[in-house]
């Protein structure tokens, strides 16, 4: 066993935002063990996992998997990418194993062994369980799986853990591409694998998954090295201006999560409580004492799944007058109604963000008096057909301009109109799905393959 | 009673998703010292977060001072899952802005 292992993290989403070259390669210098980051994220909302489209441009994601690509290749080292193509769906995982495939070629590289594997799940395995009797448990405050719910899914993945990274690495894969996982679990598996303690494998996974989120002063898609031993793990910064700290790595435990102390995956959760931060060098933190609590019984696997609302328009209204302004909400009730004297109350979704009042902030706006000498309307229809959705957003915008208030002095029309007309838009998705399966065996939800390229 | 304003005590104060259900927030010091009067002044707990953001006690799913750090962090429940239709915050990254103003009491 090797006394200690270099694991290099140009990104913290790949593709996202293009990797930065610079700090890349000074990383590369550093001799890294491995090169690895993830692609995925339930940041972008639940449109490209529903509608099964990437969230960043192709070109973006193609530089950054040929960057590490070709040096992971000149090194000799594995490469690793989970939640291809910012959803880990099916798809995307083809699409990233055929982006290796072309690379390989552009740079003629040597024969290498390509592994992947896929984390889609089909409704009617989970509707099976669900019929046996399998509670499909929920997570963050929702309630446990309805069937009405598994319905309205239009695409589902599980996040998987470190098993099928293990399996691949074990099967001799030299690059792996994978479906949609647990952040932390691409740099854990590796480390684990190679005989380090599961305590300290998760938690380098933990503080390397963001790459220079975790660094000094802030500045992302920078590379950052992170080094685990026996003892410990230190991170270190590879930006010549960025350095990691104590207040930036420990800073960095609390993003994005509910608490600092408790990261789950499927198979347990790494327990930081008792994490101890020192400043090892000018650019590198070191950390003891994160402890990883393996699941009691079976392992539970995290479902993420997102149903078509329906097709979307979106129209944009202006409003100058004081009186109309104090009066908003009585215009936007007036348009409503003409909406449903036509199509009832229900079957469509029509949403009015008022911006200058708390379009940003919705219900959770204290500021609840209009300080604005304008508005800003935005309007939303979401329904079945793109038809109905333009037809009843053009209704909900125009008749802001046919508003009657008694008092209004303006008979000509009560909101201005950047553009006459509504503009089509994505269709709107929703999260149906933040619930866990539980499995006898993980590996039952991401089968492994292996391609030789080169 | 001299009081100073959150911002002005804070080296950080930011919103994001935590997940697709929730969206956290923290509160980050530079100085100990700063830490310990805002964490010791009491004046930032779970009953002024209902009152700010207009919010239920359980809809707050957790509330952590985190010393290593010197933040105080907590996270509430979104009412909506985000990026619906009509969801006007799909990073959750805009909802910190009532937090400036808290006054903290100067000892």
């Amino acid at each position: 066993m090797k006394k200690e292992l270099k694991f290099l993290c140009p990104n913290g989403h790949l593709g996202f935002a293009p990797t930065k070259e610079g700090s890349f390669y000074l990383g590369v210098k550093e001799n890294p063990d491995y090169i690895l980051c993830d692609s995925g994220s339930d940041d972008i909302g639940p449109g490209p996992l529903g509608a099964d489209i990437c969230a960043s441009p192709k070109e973006w994601q193609i530089h950054d998997l040929e960057l590490m690509l070709v040096e992971a290749r000149k090194a000799g080292v594995p490469m690793i990418i989970g939640s291809a193509g910012d959803t880990g769906t099916n798809s995307r995982v083809d699409m990233y194993v055929d982006i290796i495939k072309e690379l390989a070629q552009k740079h003629h590289l040597g024969k290498f062994k390509l592994g992947y594997f896929y984390s889609e799940v089909d409704k009617t395995y989970l509707r099976a369980k669900m019929e046996q009797g399998e509670v499909l448990e929920g997570l963050d405050g929702r309630k446990n799986l309805t069937f009405e719910e598994l319905e309205k899914s239009d695409r589902i993945v599980a996040v998987a853990g470190v098993h099928p990274y293990i399996k691949l690495l074990e099967m001799g894969a030299d690059v792996i591409i994978g479906g949609r996982s647990s952040d932390c679990a691409i740099f854990a598996a590796p480390a684990i694998l190679s005989g380090f303690s599961e305590d300290l494998s998760y938690y380098l996974g933990k503080v390397l998954e963001c790459a220079s989120f975790n660094a000094e002063p802030y500045g992302g898609k920078e590379s950052v090295l992170g080094t685990i031993t026996e003892e410990d793990v230190k991170v270190k910064a590879m930006h010549p201006e960025q350095r990691c700290t104590v207040a930036s790595v420990a800073g960095h435990a609390m993003y994005e999560r509910t608490n600092p102390f408790f990261e789950y995956v499927a198979g347990g959760a790494l327990n930081m409580t008792n994490c101890h931060y020192e400043q090892y060098d000018e650019k590198t933190c070191r950390i003891t004492g994160p402890k990883f609590e393996p699941i009691e019984g079976k392992i539970k696997v995290k479902l993420e799944g997102s149903g078509k609302v329906g097709e979307r328009y979106v129209g944009i209204a202006g409003i100058r007058d004081p009186y109309t302004i104090k009066n908003i909400d009585k215009v936007i009730e007036w348009a409503r109604n003409q909406v449903e004297e036509k199509y009832g109350k229900t079957g469509y979704e029509l949403h009015y963000n008022v911006f200058g009042k708390n379009g940003v902030m919705g219900q959770l706006e204290p500021v609840k008096e209009i300080k604005s000498h304008e508005l800003g309307i935005i309007v939303q229809g979401v329904a079945p057909t793109k038809e109905m959705a333009e037809e009843i957003t053009m209704i909900g915008t125009r008749q802001l301009f046919y508003a009657r208030l008694p008092e209004v002095k303006g008979t000509a029309g009560g909101a201005a109109f950047m553009l006459d007309e509504v503009l089509p838009a994505t269709p709107g998705y929703i999260w149906t799905m933040n619930h866990t399966v539980t499995v006898d065996d993980p590996m039952e939800l991401f089968p492994v393959h292996m391609v030789e390229v080169g | 009673m001299q009081t100073y304003k959150l911002i002005d005590l804070a080296k950080t104060i930011r919103s994001k998703n935590a997940g697709t259900d929730k969206i956290t927030f923290d509160i980050i010091f530079r100085e100990k010292e700063k830490y310990d009067l805002v964490k010791n002044s009491g004046v930032l707990n779970r009953k002024l977060i209902c009152q700010l953001y207009d919010i239920r006690d359980d809809e707050i799913a957790d509330f952590v001072e985190f010393d290593p750090a010197y933040a105080i962090k907590f996270t509430i429940y979104r009412r909506r899952p985000s990026g619906s239709p009509g969801e006007s915050d799909v990073f959750g990254c805009q909802q910190y802005a009532p937090l400036l103003d808290i006054e903290i009491p100067a000892d």
